[in-house]
């Protein structure tokens, strides 16, 4: 318990009262203030923060309940006493539905007020403790702007972070939604280029000619419409890191070009002859699979290699839903910020069904619904309605009836797949030993799978 | 150092014995000289009718304003019933760090035969250093021992000693080096 830091704020229009109570409160070691009536107790709820305030119901102008309801508009998480000697059922009642934590019947027992005093007091440092514990929580499991508790994401973090301190390049693999170009802003961040810039470009978003002009840059008059010379992205990430993003998506001559700026670290500008050097970490990401994309021919096997250093691989939301948890609190509270609304979190009902989502559209999709609960939600609480997701259909889409053993199966198949069927990468993402693997791997007639 | 005055301004007459015992304990835990102050005023206007006690931020008032000459502090001592407005009573009440304390009698014994003239006597003694202690900035104790712990029935002064714990003790010697015996 932490008396001194426990500001109190005595609201009452006779004197003798704010004197008498302020002295008691001021023995025990509160730090105390007062205010002879409503207006001047908002005023000073607007200049500074009070752990308790006990207000007075009746007084002249604004009564209790008036500043009462101010006052949690401007510090929610203010404790507020009402102290009444008109005490009714009913005022008790509108107090506390406008949010006091209690209400006092004058006069009341010292005994009653100290006991009072102290819930308050050890009640605050709960609170205080659990955000300290959520804040260390947070730091535990993030990774930048990505949070996650889970085994799989947790790895994936680490080797992030080893990955980071590299000058390798990195492919990012992931389906939409899952945080690719985030996972590129954290990488960027924790390594030595962080002083540098971080330029993202996304490859599907422009036609080959323009994308080139893009990267690369072009001399004037290099062809129409270039009227002046302009500078490539290879020049704006000049001792930063360039993220490209949906790699997969370019054609052929923009590869070629692209893996000899990866092997020579020089650039010429579209109509140029001047070579430039470049210094700059290539960072890729795409949703789709280059694996099969060079076996089609569509992808160069050279520029997969190139690219393809330190792959990372970001699971899907529906394969960590243990993260839904944290990620909903740590949207709520970027929501809360962007949209000034107080939102305090989700109701059980609302959980379950965000819980049992699919979410083919992962992360974002989980920050849309989010978003737009929070624009709708009448309280401080979002509720299952405010989600527009539908409760899942009773009739069973296949991931609420399949086995522990089939979801097992299909677990291990896909980790196989994403580490190119190395056991000990792939036991290593699954946290068990490589002879459990393999026992599993020979039950479920993984190796059978793969080369059938 | 100048004295602390001891004024008992009850409704009946003083039980000198008892002020005596007040008076010695006060001198050796404030290591001070206490004496008893004779004067028959007695503060007005601090009777609350409808309550049927008397307001001790009022006698405060009056007492802050009616310190004997050359006095550090005032303890005024009463055998009526005190309340501050939003409680139902207290044992006393002190200005935090000022020169005035009031302490009653009223509620430390039942009149029961369980409750002796002697633990009265102990309970006014430890209420009365109590208060006195606030005069010179000391703030409630975690010490369930000390006298400066708060206590708000009977079982709580009680279970407490007359003295100063020694952190409040190193404390109180802090305040004196502050001038809280000016």
């Amino acid at each position: 318990m932490n008396k001194e830091r426990t500001r109190v704020l005595i609201v009452d229009d006779e004197e003798i009262v704010r004197e008498s109570l302020s002295g008691w409160l001021e023995k025990d070691g509160y730090t105390v203030e007062t205010a002879e009536d409503g207006p001047t107790a908002v005023d000073k709820v607007n200049r500074a923060t009070w752990s308790v305030m006990l207000i007075d119901m009746k007084m002249p102008g604004m009564d209790g309940l008036q500043v009462l309801d101010r006052v949690k508009q401007i510090q929610p998480n203010v404790t507020a006493v009402i102290m009444t000697a008109f005490a009714t059922v009913d005022t008790a009642v509108s107090a506390m539905k406008l949010g006091a934590y209690d209400y006092l019947v004058k006069p009341f027992d010292p005994e009653e007020l100290s006991m009072m005093m102290e819930k308050i007091v050890a009640q605050q440092a709960l609170v205080r403790e659990n955000v300290i514990l959520r804040r260390a929580l947070k730091r535990e499991f993030r990774f930048r702007d990505l949070v996650s508790k889970s085994t799989a994401m947790q790895q994936v973090f680490n080797l992030a972070r080893t990955a980071a301190r590299s000058q390798s390049t990195i492919l990012v693999l992931g389906e939409s939604g899952t945080g690719k170009e985030l996972m590129a802003r954290a990488i960027h961040s924790e390594s030595p280029r962080a002083g540098g810039p971080f330029v993202a470009v996304s490859c599907a978003a422009l036609t080959e000619s323009l994308l080139e002009s893009e990267l690369f840059g072009h001399e004037r008059g290099s062809f129409t419409g270039a009227f002046q010379r302009h500078k490539g992205k290879f020049e704006a990430a000049q001792h930063g890191t360039l993220f490209l993003d949906e790699i997969g998506d370019i054609g052929p001559k923009l590869q070629a070009d692209l893996l000899r700026v990866l092997e020579e670290k020089k650039i010429q500008r579209v109509g140029g002859t001047e070579t430039l050097d470049v210094d700059v970490r290539i960072i890729a990401a795409t949703n789709r699979d280059l694996a099969k994309a060079v076996a089609d021919g569509s992808f160069r096997e050279d520029l997969y290699y190139r690219l393809n250093v330190i792959p990372v691989v970001l699971p899907p939301l529906r394969e960590r839903r243990e993260d839904i948890p944290l990620l909903v609190d740590h949207l709520l509270e970027q929501l809360s910020v962007e949209t000034e609304r107080r939102i305090e979190g989700v109701s059980h009902e609302a959980m379950a069904l965000l819980m049992n989502h699919a979410w083919p559209g992962n992360v974002r999709e989980l920050r849309n619904v989010l978003e737009r609960a929070v624009v709708v939600a009448a309280g401080s609480v979002i509720q299952a309605t405010d989600l527009g997701l539908h409760k899942p259909d009773a009739a069973a889409p296949e991931e609420s009836i399949a086995t522990l053993e089939s979801v097992e199966r299909r677990h291990i198949a896909h980790v196989l797949e994403q580490t190119g069927g190395n056991v000990t990468q792939a036991a290593r993402i699954l946290d068990i030993d490589r002879v459990t693997l393999y026992n599993k791997i020979k039950k479920y007639h993984l190796r059978e799978t793969e080369t059938a | 150092m100048a004295a602390i005055y001891l004024w008992w301004i009850g409704a009946d007459a003083a039980d000198r014995d008892l002020l005596e015992q007040v008076r010695q304990q006060v001198g050796r835990t404030f290591e001070a000289p206490a004496v008893l102050w004779d004067d028959p005023s007695r503060p007005t206007g601090t009777y609350d009718t409808r309550r049927g006690q008397h307001s001790s931020t009022q006698i405060l008032r009056w007492l802050a304003a009616h310190q004997p000459p050359g006095a550090m502090k005032t303890l005024a001592i009463t055998d009526v019933d005190l309340f501050i407005p939003v409680l139902t009573f207290v044992y006393g009440e002190a200005q935090l760090g000022g020169r005035a304390a009031v302490v009653s009698m009223a509620r430390l014994g039942d009149g029961t035969a369980r409750v002796s003239p002697a633990m009265v006597s102990a309970r006014l003694v430890k209420e009365a250093v109590h208060e006195l202690g606030h005069t010179f900035g000391l703030t409630h104790c975690g010490s369930e021992r000390c006298v400066m712990t708060r206590s708000v029935n009977m079982a709580g002064v009680d279970r407490k000693a007359a003295v100063l714990c020694a952190d409040c003790r190193t404390v109180y010697r802090d305040r004196l080096l502050e001038g809280y015996d000016q």
